[in-house]
């Protein structure tokens, strides 16, 4: 009953003119960003993040946005899988596999229509889950201490690189690095600037947004440049939409598939180093084991549309249980949202549960109305996002990078902060070239300073004992967590990559 | 052969890393750990991946061409450019360049790219200034 009432004081927060219309146009922008190929939930986000903030919004409406885009590109990766084989982001990679055959069938209509429903029931479902499961997880939450919250931060990078990296090495580095350039400024401790080399405008630390919007949107923008005569001109192609609304018949059929996929979806959210990708994938795979009898999941089977769909949207949910709870996200695309909350100023973790009730319901009962408008969006107006789809790349892309530099100068105003974006975007660039993930660099230039300061005032409590680090049984369990979620990747990596990437073989690092 | 040199350039830039927290200046007044201890070890870690990486490489990646590398590194100049040139000649001739330039890049026709990135520039210019209010690099014309 708590719950229920603190979920209505939420919605009296959300329920404005102004957060409805800022929903509104998050779902809009969203669903376009998740359907167009190379924009993905990470790169969508931290482009707005900028605008958000420079808009001088407050935290609710700003959190209401950002995670409108947020749900809305999960929804929107799909429409791209269905029409042109082509994932709009990684987790709708097994969309591709059923959607495209319905396509070919001339049922597109059914499969948007039908795989719309499914991203709402996916997404609907775990925002309850979110609910039931988030204020459970604050409890244990907070019995930690300094020495247990650095224990969890290194989980958090240790399983990382998920079930499904192939190379631990390059995640190791990435996190390295990201946790390295955290370090650059004026250390809050001491007072010493570290890392500086003198350059004023370092003392203050590289701002991670800027590290963001480089990492993401502008090494995309060069991988497009690489690739100008490859992919980068999108043929148009006639497509034949056919009837929009799926049939009841076929809804029902579906949906134990979605329930069952839901709950998967969610379960593989939540737990750390999973995320989006690997929900739907695991859903895909335990339907096709489940209900394929008679061998129709590749070639157009309805239920092999819906699976991936509610999969990946409950993973969605999922995913900001840690990161609200613990404040430790699990994936790239919940890192880019913690981006958002420090850049608020809110810290989330056990605290906020308790101190700012306000923007933890608010940004919940958001998450309802954002799933209840795309919803309606998705079907009605599902032509219109088709057409997006039709503006070539090589208008596109640049309006991506000339965006992205309006909004860190916007934050900023100085030509520093945009040249270090360029170095960020050539440095991803090169990473994505060599195979190496980006979402632990973004992890670790967000969570270093709040890594080291804990890690030193465990030890500072102690006087100076090292092995306080490994001294309660929580963070031993922590530790052991993290070991083996770091090397059960090098023992079953390889397979499972194997396996999700049967159908494409894609250059994108940007997971979720 | 690539993360080979990779894993070098990442054991180099891990000593570099080492060596300048050893030179960070001490404040007389520290805590336990200081300020240098954090970093050595997220340099230890970046060495022991590098060294990894170093041993065991993946399969080479699919290098661009020179012509494409070329390519890469003149929008890197004229982003750098535009950067610098934003202060001084103001947001929407700026912008209209450097995005005529880039999608001309991509693959439209001069004329073409001329139209796309000039109203570019004047469709970002009317959302983000004029209805949203951001404040945009006012050049010596007042745009």
């Amino acid at each position: 009953m708590d719950t229920l009432s603190s979920l209505a004081d939420g919605f009296a927060i959300a329920l404005t003119w102004q957060n409805l219309l800022l929903a509104l146009l998050g779902c809009f922008l969203g669903t376009i960003m998740g359907a167009l190929p190379g924009l993905g939930p990470s790169n969508g986000v931290a482009i707005l993040i900028p605008l958000a903030f420079t808009l001088g919004l407050g935290a609710t409406p700003s959190l209401i946005l950002l995670t409108s885009v947020y749900y809305g590109a999960m929804y929107g990766g799909r429409i791209s899988s269905i029409l042109l084989n082509i994932p709009g982001d990684e987790p709708a990679m097994m969309t591709c596999l059923d959607g495209y055959p319905m396509a070919q069938q001339g049922r597109a209509g059914e499969a948007l229509s039908l795989s719309g429903v499914a991203s709402f029931v996916g997404a609907f479902l775990a925002t309850w889950g979110l609910i039931l499961l988030a204020p459970q997880l604050v409890k244990i939450a907070l019995l930690f201490g300094p020495a247990e919250y650095f224990a969890l931060f290194t989980l958090a990078f240790a399983t990382l690189g998920g079930v499904s990296s192939t190379n631990q090495a390059k995640t190791a580095f990435a996190a390295a690095l990201g946790l390295g350039l955290a370090m650059v400024g004026v250390d809050t401790q001491t007072g010493v600037p570290r890392f500086t080399y003198g350059e004023v405008h370092l003392y203050d630390g590289i701002d991670f947004l800027v590290a963001i919007v480089g990492l993401f949107a502008l090494s995309e923008v060069f991988i497009f440049l690489e690739h100008r005569h490859g992919s980068a001109d999108a043929e148009s192609r006639k497509i034949v939409i056919g009837r929009l609304m799926p049939s009841f018949a076929l809804l029902r059929q579906c949906t134990p598939t979605m329930l069952r996929t839901s709950f998967l979806g969610f379960l593989a959210g939540v737990l750390p180093g999973a995320g989006a990708s690997l929900g739907s994938f695991i859903s895909y795979s335990m339907e096709k084991k489940l209900v394929d009898k008679e061998g129709t999941f590749g070639t157009g089977d309805p239920r092999g549309v819906a699976a991936p769909e509610a999969g990946n949207n409950a993973a969605a949910g999922g995913a900001l249980v840690p990161m609200l709870a613990l404040g430790v996200p699990g994936s790239g695309t919940t890192a880019v949202l913690l981006a958002v909350l420090l850049a608020l100023n809110i810290t989330p973790g056990p605290l906020l549960f308790a101190q700012q009730p306000d923007v933890v319901w608010g940004l919940i009962a958001a998450l309802f109305i954002a799933n209840f408008m795309l919803l309606a969006m998705n079907i009605p107006m599902i032509g219109l996002f088709t057409r997006v789809l039709m503006v070539p790349p090589r208008i596109l892309m640049p309006v991506v990078a000339m965006v992205s530099f309006v909004g860190i100068y916007g934050i900023s105003g100085s030509s520093f902060d945009l040249l270090v974006m360029i170095g960020f975007g050539l440095m991803g660039w090169v990473l994505r070239k060599l195979d190496v993930p980006l979402v632990p660099v973004i992890l670790g230039t967000l969570l270093g300073n709040a890594m080291e300061s804990n890690m030193r005032r465990a030890i500072t409590i102690d006087n100076g004992n090292w092995l306080t680090l490994i001294d309660s049984p929580l963070s031993i369990a922590l530790w052991s967590l993290a070991v083996i979620g770091f090397v059960l990747p090098m023992v079953f990596g390889k397979v499972l990559k194997g396996r999700m990437k049967m159908a494409k073989d894609e250059e994108g690092a940007v997971t979720d | 052969m690539s993360d080979r040199i990779f894993g070098v350039v990442g054991l180099l830039l891990a000593m570099a890393y080492a060596w300048s927290a050893l030179i960070i200046e001490e404040s007389f007044l520290s805590d336990a750990v200081g300020p240098k201890a954090f970093p050595l070890i997220i340099a230890g870690v970046l060495a022991l991946a590098s060294i990894a990486i170093f041993l065991k490489p993946d399969a080479e990646p699919h290098w661009p061409q020179l012509g494409r590398l070329l390519e890469i590194a003149a929008a890197i100049a004229v982003m750098i450019a535009y950067a610098l040139a934003l202060p001084e000649i103001g947001f929407v001739i700026a912008t209209a360049v450097a995005a005529s330039y880039l999608t001309w890049r991509l693959g439209t026709t001069p004329l073409g790219s001329l139209a796309t990135g000039t109203l570019t520039s004047l469709g970002i210019y009317a959302v983000f200034h004029l209805i949203l209010g951001l404040s945009l690099a006012r050049g010596p014309l007042g745009f």
